[in-house]
């Protein structure tokens, strides 16, 4: 048939789920085992692919949220979107031992490598957190000593993913320096009334642009355009800037 | 909704754009055949929400590429850049 050729070059595997988790009231995480896993570099993403009994078929972009391992299982965060056509399933219904279809890993840019030195400015919008996590783990797995921040913007603090994880990497001494951002609601006795970030937050929370960090800027598309023109106003090189966007919907298609 | 700012980055694409390319040329440098802008293709701006993928210059907003997958034939439309430089010793490494 023609076309043949050009198909074969896609592969879709198997990924079965083997565990669970809520991170939030909405977003999950999935521990997936994929069938000959080539292995990933922190900052890529997986395209899944659900297709239904009548061959209709939806094909969703999330990013890979755990380190590199040698064991081929790779863990996704899911935040359910109110009118998703995937998420809600991902979040919702899927089982532990369902398969799905997977291709991936994908993405060469937006990637953190074990071999970078400099310092590494991270800013997350949402589940824009997940593939900034994945290079703050990484980090952690190689023994990578690379200075890290992270700003994190959220809506309120119960949408914070990894909560625990984080809380224990900023109170270790060689480790990840966070600030957060509360867009709606602040916890008790937060200096900082709720709204997005500002110039101010952004001085007093990120590297100064004279160490030279390279950034990596992910959430939704308004929150990258907002983040990346502050981080570009405090004198940071666009060409330091590295940007994912989800798109105003947050679910990428 | 801003209509203006229902985009994803040219990484979006690389899913799709493996279909053809046995490298990820989301991080190969491009130049844009209008403004002449040298910059990887991850950096591009790209419109899913149409049949197939667009993606436009994030300076000047010229479309690099067309790209559509329709029944199992892809129709893949390039004039829009002049070239794309692929580092093939990086992809080799990265292994993807």
């Amino acid at each position: 048939m023609e076309g043949t050729a050009v198909l074969e070059r896609v592969t879709w595997r198997v990924a079965k789920v083997v565990a669970m988790r809520d991170e939030t009231a909405t977003a999950r995480t999935l521990a997936l085992a994929v069938s000959d896993w080539p292995g990933q570099v922190a900052g890529q993403h997986v395209d899944v692919r659900l297709t239904a009994p009548d061959g209709y078929s939806a094909v969703r972009s999330y990013s890979i949220a755990s380190a590199p391992s040698s064991d081929g299982r790779i863990e996704i965060t899911v935040e359910r979107l109110p009118n998703g056509e995937v998420s809600p399933y991902l979040t919702q219904k899927v089982a532990v031992g369902d398969e799905l279809e997977l291709r991936g890993p994908i993405g060469g840019w937006f990637v953190w490598r074990n071999d970078q030195t400099e310092p590494i400015q991270l800013v997350a919008g949402g589940s824009g957190i997940v593939p900034l996590m994945a290079m703050i783990r990484s980090r952690g797995s190689a023994g990578n000593g690379a200075p890290f921040r992270l700003l994190y913007s959220v809506r309120e603090p119960e949408t914070v993913f990894y909560r625990d994880e984080l809380r224990t990497l900023s109170s270790q001494g060689d480790s990840v320096v966070i600030t957060y951002a509360y867009t709606r609601v602040v916890p008790n006795h937060w200096p900082r009334p709720a709204g997005r970030i500002d110039a101010p937050l952004m001085a007093t929370g990120t590297w100064p642009s004279t160490l030279r960090p390279t950034s990596y800027v992910c959430g939704p598309t308004s929150f990258v355009e907002h983040a990346t023109d502050l981080l570009i106003a405090a004198g940071h090189d666009r060409e330091k800037i590295r940007t994912e966007r989800f798109g105003a919907t947050g679910e990428r298609k | 909704m801003n209509a203006s700012l229902n985009y994803l980055d040219g990484n979006a694409a690389a899913g799709e754009l493996s279909k053809v390319f046995a490298v990820d040329i989301t991080s190969a440098e491009g130049q844009c055949g209008h403004c002449g802008a040298r910059r990887r293709f991850a950096e591009a701006h790209l419109y899913s929400h149409c049949p197939g993928l667009v993606a436009r210059c994030a300076l000047c907003g010229h479309v690099l590429l067309r790209f559509a997958s329709v029944r199992g034939r892809v129709f893949l439309d390039l004039r829009g850049m002049t070239y794309l430089k692929v580092d093939a010793a990086k992809q080799e490494e990265a292994g993807s």
